[in-house]
């Protein structure tokens, strides 16, 4: 008995000093009972890293239970169902996973996430997190949710021996010169590119390369704050640019990303595959070498970008445990945190000061690009620059066109369906 | 002690609280939810934002009808509900005409028709997204791969990624797995006409298809009718076998999917109620009718 007053009386010494010192509070035990979040990360390479970040916080924290409120799969697609009832009926998780940017509009108009800026000065990530990045998650001058990894949207793949047999020296740098090595692929037998038809998002994924290499990063950031329209000559020869490279493409309209990627890297029936970086640790999972059984470059034209999007955490108005949440946000934003949940996932961490040794061959090599390119024009179709609504009539403006054989239409009623897309974004 | 039960048993009231429950839970979870769609359909709740309250009317609903995307899905449903219940009806009752024969292994062939259902739509709409892949000749796989490896190579399509074909390629995989069911219902409606009529008919000498025609067929209107209620509510409603299949591309597009979209990635809830009350009354078009049908007939008897 005296013992465990002792105990007691010593436990709550020690929580008065932590509470009064100045140490960060990063160091601090969150003193929730429990911590419930969100994710849609439930299997392969993200739910490894999630894993060694909740090692890392039960660590910090050992007095809090950790409960992963985990839906699978479809890109977050399933989890956002969830998630919007959850919030609607005024019983919010902790924290829930996001992608970081636009995505979040329709929470914090409604009021439902929690303003965040204090953690990055009080943490230091205003000076290790890219400007171009922190630009673009303020909104109205408040930051609202925590990014944890960055992936790159503008990468173009191909495998070096298929490339030798189309008699390819080198990576497209322009859309004219990507179209002539489609027809040197096509010359030589193979599909010109690997398309993912399949929900229609990887279609708009490449839609959003060709966007951002024929209006520039100023017209392509500008088509989210009124200065470019999309109904402009810029996009009509993007939409002609996406209808010319469609040809090209494999005829089966119904694959998943991870097959249309096999039909290059691995059957070698397709030659180029746009698609963000995650296809790397797929396709490291499966054994092939990054660098010799694939190579990567910027998509065609836009060498100068980091087309990125990020996965974030944020704090519900209302989480029950918003002293566990915050302990959670912080290990998110950390170097420790970070480089702990990349190297398994995938990606790479937001900060700039994160250990490059850690990470493989691709992601090092993504790394210095982080640090140097510009980082102000995000993925669409991931979420970075337009609201869930906009994302939705997006993809489907763009399956549309690409189901509708996109050459024979034209590309008027097209740029009509984009006009109305961006309208919805803006209502919602 | 005994007889206290029985009589406690017999009080209408007793009868009442014991099936109160479940029209407790019908009136909030059925008839309450109903209600509140309603309301919401009238509603202002545009956005997750909005504090707008009050009604609109019949806003929401005029609005669906200048939609194109609204339109599209509609004419989807439409699209696919017909070749559905068609194929199905056709396929249903020919399995049947076949069963009912009394041939040899009928038990085996019964199973086998039936098993289809034993799956779940979203794992049926997996496998069949492989069987329907429109890659052709040398690349094929699936279905048309079977068509190029018999030398049919003519028969290869888009199956359900052509712009004009898709719904029908759609419905293909629905009425495989219906088609069992509706046999099994056809079936117990042969079984059920007395062998005498059949004996009669023949005496007086009919043909076997007179029999069919005058005989067993008028006596399977009720069976025919429950069939296409069954089907009909079921391809109203349709979600997980296309979302399963296609996931949420566009020309696939039903309304089911549509309302979801609106909801959970437009967070336009006025709307998506909306399309909610619209796929209830489609349904209700088919199921009422037949309802008030029912009630009669059991009045003449």
């Amino acid at each position: 008995m005296l013992l465990k007053k002792t105990k007691l009386a010593l436990v709550a010494l020690v929580s008065v000093a932590l509470i009064g010192s100045t140490v960060p509070a990063s160091q601090a035990a969150a003193t929730n009972k429990q911590l419930e979040i969100f994710t849609w990360w439930a299997s392969g390479g993200e739910f490894a890293g999630l894993n060694e970040m909740i090692k890392l916080y039960k660590k910090q924290n050992p007095n809090t239970k950790f409960i992963n409120a985990a839906v699978a799969g479809a890109a977050g697609t399933n989890a956002k169902g969830v998630l919007v009832s959850r919030m609607q009926a005024n019983n919010p998780p902790d924290t829930f996973q996001s992608h970081a940017g636009a995505e979040l509009t329709s929470y914090v108009k409604a009021g439902q996430v929690q303003d965040l800026t204090f953690l990055y000065k009080q943490e230091g990530w205003d000076k290790v997190f890219p400007a171009g990045l922190i630009k673009t998650l303020t909104v109205g001058g408040k930051i609202y949710s925590v990014p944890v990894n960055i992936h790159r949207a503008n990468v173009l793949w191909w495998s070096p021996a298929s490339a030798a047999k189309a008699g390819i020296t080198s990576a497209p740098a322009t859309i004219a010169e990507f179209k002539t090595d489609l027809a040197k692929f096509k010359a030589a037998g193979f599909d010109g590119i690997a398309l993912a038809g399949n929900g229609d998002w990887a279609i708009a994924h490449l839609f959003d390369q060709i966007l951002l290499a024929d209006l520039g990063t100023a017209g392509y950031v500008g088509l989210f704050n009124g200065k470019t329209k999309w109904d402009s000559a810029g996009v009509a020869t993007a939409a002609k640019d996406l209808s010319d490279i469609l040809a090209y493409g494999n005829s089966s309209k119904t694959l998943d990303w991870p097959d249309a990627g096999d039909m290059v890297v691995k059957a070698k029936t397709a030659g180029f595959f746009v698609m963000g970086d995650w296809a790397s640790s797929q396709w490291e999972s499966e054994g092939f070498k990054p660098g010799v059984d694939y190579a990567w470059a910027a998509a065609p034209g836009t060498s100068k970008n980091y087309m990125w999007l990020s996965d974030s955490f944020t704090l519900p108005k209302g989480a029950p445990d918003k002293d566990a949440a915050i302990a959670w946000l912080k290990l998110c934003g950390s170097l420790a945190g970070q480089d702990a949940f990349n190297p398994k996932k995938g990606s790479i961490a937001v900060r700039t000061d994160s250990n490059a040794k850690l990470y493989d061959s691709y992601l090092q090599s993504a790394m210095k690009d982080w640090h140097k390119l510009d980082t102000s024009a995000g993925s669409i179709v991931h979420g970075v620059m337009g609201n869930n609504a906009f994302m939705a009539a997006y993809d489907s403006a763009v399956g549309k066109f690409y189901q509708a054989g996109a050459p024979a239409s034209g590309t008027s009623s097209f740029l009509k369906d984009l006009v109305a897309a961006y309208a919805t974004g803006q209502a919602a | 002690m005994a007889v206290r039960a029985k009589k406690h048993v017999q009080s209408p009231w007793g009868g009442f609280f014991f099936v109160l429950p479940s029209i407790l839970a019908m009136a909030v979870f059925v008839y309450g939810m109903i209600g509140w769609t309603v309301k919401e359909s009238l509603g202002k709740r545009t956005n997750s934002y909005t504090t707008a309250k009050g009604l609109v009317g019949l806003k929401n609903y005029r609005d669906l009808f200048s939609d194109p995307e609204f339109v599209h899905a509609f004419q989807n449903l439409l699209k696919f509900t017909v070749v559905f219940m068609v194929g199905t009806l056709l396929a249903g009752l020919i399995m049947a005409l076949l069963l009912e024969k009394g041939i040899k292994g009928e038990g085996f062939f019964r199973s086998i028709y039936l098993y289809p259902m034993a799956i779940s739509f979203i794992a049926m709409g997996t496998s069949w997204r492989w069987l329907m892949d429109s890659s052709r000749d040398g690349k094929a796989t699936g279905l048309n791969k079977i068509f190029f490896d018999v030398h049919l190579g003519f028969l290869q399509s888009n199956w359900y990624s052509s712009e004009k074909g898709a719904m029908y390629a759609m419905a293909l995989p629905a009425i495989w797995q219906m088609s069992g069911y509706v046999m099994a219902l056809f079936l117990a409606g042969f079984r059920g006409i007395p062998d005498d009529l059949r004996e009669a008919a023949r005496v007086d000498g009919a043909t076997e298809t007179k029999i069919y025609r005058h005989i067993l067929f008028p006596q399977l209107k009720p069976t025919f009718l429950t069939v296409l209620i069954i089907l009909g509510h079921i391809s109203m409603k349709v979600f997980d076998l296309i979302y399963g299949i296609a996931s949420k591309s566009y020309v696939t597009k039903v309304l089911a999917i549509y309302m979801w979209q609106v909801i959970f990635d437009f967070q336009n809830y006025a709307k998506g109620a909306s399309i909610a009350m619209i796929i209830l009354v489609l349904i209700a078009v088919a199921v009422i009718p037949y309802l008030i049908y029912v009630v009669k007939t059991e009045e003449q008897k």
